[in-house]
């Protein structure tokens, strides 16, 4: 167990490792000068050389590879021309919101659409299934600003249940936090509930054909056991393997759902530093969204031990 | 048709199960009858599409949702189980009533322990204590004779043998004591030693407690060994009942008669000698798994073998799943690359020929697969696959076609077939079709990789026939791989019995089926099912 | 960055399938039918729209500014002739038609879903040919796609756009094209896969066929339908992120309408003048849910294993 856990550690290293190379090569891979793209439009050319030596640019590609890599480990992401701060102050400033948002948002879609999933595949064919596969389509179609801003225009100025934009601190009280974070979350979680719920109910429908399936009825059991214990217990591997690779689209929500509601996120931060063309923080940035994905998923494949026995070096 | 004194615990009749719309004949089950008394096993024979699966499905109120009994009666101790609304089948289920599956892998749940799917019957019929269902379920674990019941109890089904498992499956179903047992091909998937042990059990189950057992099979060695009467089902109608002696020994329907007559004998009949040129001759050809990086330990598929096979001569392999047969086959068409040891095709050693010089020998070599429904393109017509072999050797294709045409009739389909598509054809067509293609490299060597074992059993008898014709016609060399004893006796002229990667015993047919020296191959014998009967013995062989 | 996700956990295998009949049962589908009946109404919106009675996208009018839907207005020529307009969906910020722009808006989505969707199918399909065949390179091909698939989809794309100046439409293909291109080389390759352990492979093997012939006869077809499926989600998924990109202001520049970039233009005024999110949003919308429904029916229709629960 403990060998298969070091192991799944191990083999997320060199994928982290090919993400820092891609990072690092961006910048360097354009075909104009990075010194220049990162001056800016109307600086001049000792500007750019000044920033060509501070960033080391002039060094050979490994060593400059090298010395950011080392730098990085070190925890040190540098600094952010834009804001002008430590991009690790900037980050650490910003994660509150973000997590907020996420974690609201995985917990809605998992509640909604593992039920919802389930019960499509057990009335397979049926309306309630045609509306669940009909809201999976159209959650995967309608752009989630496009959400955003339908939600608030009903909610916050049609009926003036919540408030339009904003976020509030944790500290500052639970019941302000909690109250701007519902339509955000809402908005997110549309997405990854079409997700979830559609990968829930195919994975329920393939398992319900099985042998096992047949056996338990076979037994006399309720179908509602049949339905829980035998067959969504089958159908978890699947799902949370989805839930998992959904991550990667609830990030960019994330990216979107925060400018649609003026949070002061890691999301914003994002599109505010593309803006800005402030490249150690958009550098930053990709690395840590990228490495919460891939722990994220490492944790799926730890989860997988759980849910089934088979699965275990 | 022997009645039983006492009333019967499943009486079936008249019943009809409607096939939908648009399918190829309008009843998957049409106006059957059949019954089964206490104690009695009734093994319901019949070939793929007889409707014997759905009688059992029908029976447990677990049909698909697209077929519907529309007519007759299935009683359970007198309750007509097709008037029961699923709260009352529900009741029925796992306690009067219950089956075991084909597969037990797949007929267990993967993720639940052996010992807790077994309890889940006394869960939801009974209202024992947790404590006192562990107990039944460590009592029914003795019962079937598994090993170390305390320790098993809390073991997931991938960690124990196929034979277990169907053992967990059968303390499960009779955990209840129910009065009906539907078995669906119980031992069809397990090996053939295996399949010997289970069927005892069954047997001694039902005989302890007066179980009726409705046993649905296919293999006429089966019903020979287990069956108290028998019902021949054909395309959704009972073609003939009796008891298994009527059946077998004086079977009065055509169609029996054909069935039984295909049944190959285990009497292997004594056979010449070949002199021939020696086609194939593999020397301490072994393969070995997982040496690489990681792999804990090393599997040796296949150690040391040495096998000879001359012109005009069929050589067969037998063994159990895992015993490493196919892995031979594999690495003389040179599909796997072997770890050590030499493949001689005529003078040269092609174990380790690097591709590029492999081309030239793939001709003389040849193989037929197990699943006739994907050796075959499904986007290509048969004849482009027939004649890809000879073009990519410089054949015009005009020539080619030619010689396509007449592979087919000799395979025995008409020459216009060449333009039709795999789907077009049964499973036993398709083989032909494999045969064909073999043959239009005109090899020396042709490999059957159980080329007949997914066929049934009028099929099969029809494939090997057109084998065995080829090779006489063609002077082939024939390397037969099979599981199945009956076979192996009626068309190699020699055999090799493989355990574990390794021959165990080889010599000519005859010899080694009357004089088995080797442990395993008097227990692979013991074990065939039938041995005692002769099947066929009045039909006049064709 | 759609249902794909999804289509890489299914690769689908047609192994049972037969050319015929796929087109039949694609046209008895309601979803292929309505999904490219819309599709093609969208397109013809595009190139037909200096016909649909519009006004030039890009003309900006002061004197016009922030009208609501359905307001009239009356144009002087320079020649003295007056002709009297309705602003069916009203005007933006900078007084530009926004039913114009609209339509104009549906000729960028369409060219960049196509043009993303064709190369990252066709690029992925080289790159999963080779690393499903050629061994040696299967393991560093496949390291790399990792890594490019632990980068978020618009993350990637956010940081390539960020490299280029005042990024055009060349620089936002190509950021939507890498993202995708992993997710195309996986399907292809686990296709490749699993043909090739077919028995019918290993008799086209045993027979001496190249390996040329062999990947094009044997396991090129095999790719087809669902490449087809896949691009047509992945031609959902580049108008979404095209329009996610222009709306966050850092993707086609702002005076090039897409619908996006009217959305972008919208936002400050939101709770005034909602017209100018909400029409350029309906028509985006539904035209990715016309895709995927095209895409879903497709897969329904090529791909039997789905088919037969449908």
């Amino acid at each position: 167990m403990l060998g298969y856990i070091l192991r799944r550690l191990a083999a997320t290293i060199p994928v982290m490792l090919i993400v820092a190379v891609l990072v690092f090569l961006m910048l360097r891979l354009t075909p104009s000068d990075p010194a220049a793209i990162i001056a800016g439009d109307n600086a001049n050319t000792e500007q750019v050389e000044d920033i060509r030596r501070r960033l080391g640019l002039d060094q050979p590609i490994l060593t400059q590879f090298v010395i950011w890599m080392s730098e990085i480990l070190r925890g040190n992401l540098g600094e952010s021309f834009f804001f002008k701060k430590q991009v690790v102050e900037l980050i650490a400033d910003r994660i509150e919101p973000t997590l907020s948002l996420a974690l609201f948002t995985i917990l809605i879609a998992i509640l909604v659409a593992v039920p919802l999933g389930t019960l499509a595949a057990y009335r397979h064919g049926t309306w309630i299934d045609r509306f669940v596969m009909g809201f999976s389509v159209l959650g995967f179609s309608v752009p989630v600003f496009v959400v955003g801003y339908l939600l608030i225009y009903v909610f916050a100025i049609e009926l003036n249940w919540l408030p339009v934009q904003g976020y509030q601190r944790f500290s500052t009280g639970v019941g302000g936090w909690a109250q701007r974070l519902i339509l955000p979350s809402l908005t997110l979680s549309v997405i990854y509930v079409a997700l979830i719920a559609r990968i829930t109910r195919t994975s329920v429908l393939e398992v319900m054909n099985e042998d096992y399936i047949r056996a338990a009825r076979a037994k006399g059991q309720t179908e509602g056991k049949v339905l829980v214990r035998h067959a969504l217990a089958n159908a978890a591997v699947p799902i949370v393997t989805v839930i998992g690779l959904g991550i990667a689209l609830l990030i960019g929500g994330v990216v979107v759902t925060e400018s649609v509601y003026t949070i002061p996120g890691l999301g914003r931060l994002t599109v505010d530093a593309v803006l800005a063309r402030d490249y150690p923080t958009i550098q930053a940035v990709i690395l840590l969204f990228s490495l919460v994905y891939v722990i994220i998923n490492l944790l799926v494949d730890l989860a997988y031990t759980f849910f089934d026995p088979r699965i275990r070096y | 048709m022997r009645m039983s004194d006492r009333l019967p615990v499943l009486s079936i009749d008249g019943l009809s199960v409607r096939l939908p719309t648009g399918s190829d004949r309008l009843h998957a089950v049409d106006n059957i009858a059949l019954s089964v008394g206490p104690g009695e096993i009734v093994c319901v024979v019949g070939e793929s599409g007889s409707g014997k699966s759905v009688t059992a499905q029908a029976v447990m109120g677990l049909l698909p949702r697209e077929l519907k009994a529309d007519a007759g009666n299935i009683l359970l101790e007198g309750e007509n189980i097709l008037g029961c609304s699923p709260m009352q089948l529900r009741r029925l289920r796992g306690k009067r009533m219950s089956m075991i599956f084909q597969e037990p892998m797949t007929a267990l749940n993967p993720v639940m322990t052996v010992g807790s799917q077994i309890a889940e019957v006394l869960e939801i019929h009974t209202t024992l204590s947790e404590r006192e269902r562990r107990k039944r379920v460590l009592d029914m674990m003795s019962a079937v004779h598994l090993p170390e019941p305390s320790r098993l109890i809390n073991a997931y089904p991938h960690q124990i043998s196929g034979g277990q498992r169907q053992r967990i499956m059968i303390a499960s179903a009779l955990a209840l004591d129910p009065a009906l047992l539907i078995a669906d091909e119980p031992t069809t998937a397990l090996d053939v030693t295996t399949q010997a042990q289970i069927l005892r059990l069954i047997r001694e189950m039902q005989e302890r407690r007066g179980t009726g057992v409705l046993f649905i099979t296919h293999d006429f060695g089966v019903v020979a060994e287990i069956a108290h009467r028998v019902v021949v089902m054909q395309a959704g109608r009972v073609v003939e009942s009796g008891t298994r002696d009527e059946i077998l020994q004086r079977p009065k329907a055509a169609y029996t008669r054909m069935l039984l007559a295909a049944v190959p004998s285990l009497d292997a009949p004594d056979r010449a000698p070949k002199s021939g040129p020696v086609a194939l001759a593999t020397e301490r050809l072994s393969k070995t798994y997982g040496l690489g990086l990681g792999m804990s330990h090393a599997v040796r598929a296949a150690e040391n073998v040495d096998l000879m096979v001359r012109r005009g001569e069929t050589v067969g392999i037998v063994g159990e799943s895992g015993s490493g047969k196919s892995t031979v086959a594999r690495c003389i068409v040179r599909l796997i690359q072997p770890t050590s040891g030499a493949i001689r095709i005529g003078d040269v050693d092609v174990a380790q020929l690097p591709e590029s010089r492999l081309r030239t020998y793939r001709r003389h070599v040849q193989i037929v697969f197990q699943d006739p429904f994907r050796s075959l393109n499904p986007r290509r017509t048969v004849g482009a696959s027939i004649i890809e072999g000879p073009v990519n050797f410089g054949l015009g294709r005009k020539q080619a076609t030619d010689r396509a045409r007449e592979l087919m009739q000799l395979v025995g389909l008409p020459p216009e077939a060449l333009s039709r598509y795999p789907h077009q054809f049964s499973g036993g067509q398709r083989q032909r079709i494999a045969i064909a293609r073999a043959l239009a490299m005109e090899p020396q060597l042709l490999i059957a990789d159980e080329a007949v074992s997914a066929l049934d059993v009028s099929v099969q008898a029809q494939v090997l026939k057109v084998l065995d014709d080829v090779r006489r016609r063609f002077d082939l060399a024939v390397l037969f791989i099979t599981h199945d004893l009956r076979v192996a006796s009626q068309i190699c002229d020699r055999i090799a019995v493989m355990l574990r990667g390794v021959i165990v015993e080889q010599g000519p047919t005859a010899d080694v089926f009357r004089n088995p020296r080797h442990e395993y191959t008097r227990a692979l014998f013991d074990a065939a099912p039938g041995r005692m009967t002769q099947f066929g013995a009045f039909a006049v062989s064709t | 960055m759609t249902i794909d996700a999804l289509q890489t956990e299914s690769p689908g295998v047609a192994s049972g399938s037969r050319p015929a009949g796929v087109w039949a049962t694609s046209v008895r589908n309601r979803g292929v039918v309505a999904g490219a009946l819309f599709v093609l109404f969208i397109a013809a919106i595009g190139v037909l729209a200096p016909l649909l009675g519009t006004l030039d996208p890009a003309e900006i009018n002061p004197a016009f500014r922030n009208k609501k839907p359905g307001m009239e207005r009356t144009m002087r020529a320079d020649d003295g002739t007056e002709t009297r307009m309705v602003h069916r969906f009203g005007t933006d910020t900078l007084g530009r038609d926004v039913y114009s722009r609209t339509l104009y808006g549906a000729r960028v989505s369409l060219l960049i879903g196509v043009t993303v969707a064709v190369i990252s199918v066709f690029v992925g399909l080289v790159v999963g040919l080779i690393a499903g065949y050629v061994r040696w390179l299967d393991g560093f091909i496949m390291r790399i796609m990792d890594g490019l698939m632990a980068i978020p989809a618009i993350l990637l794309a956010m940081g390539v756009v960020s490299l280029t100046r005042g990024a055009g439409l060349l620089a936002v293909i190509i950021a939507i094209v890498i993202p995708e291109i992993p997710r195309v080389v996986r399907l292809v390759r686990s296709i490749v896969l699993s043909i090739r352990e077919e028995p019918y492979v290993e008799a086209a093997i045993t027979v001496g066929t190249p390996t040329v012939l062999l990947l094009i006869r044997h396991v090129l077809p095999n790719t087809v339908a669902p490449l087809i499926v896949q691009g047509t989600f992945i031609c959902a998924s580049a108008i979404l992120i095209e329009a996610i990109l222009s709306f966050l202001g850092i993707g086609i520049p702002s005076e090039t309408p897409t619908w996006g970039n009217i959305m972008a233009e919208g936002r400050s005024l939101f709770r005034v003048y909602p017209h100018n999110i909400f029409y350029p949003g309906v028509f985006l919308a539904l035209t990715i849910l016309a895709i995927n429904m095209l895409g879903d029916g497709l897969r329904d229709a090529l791909d039997p294993r789905f088919a037969k629960r449908l």
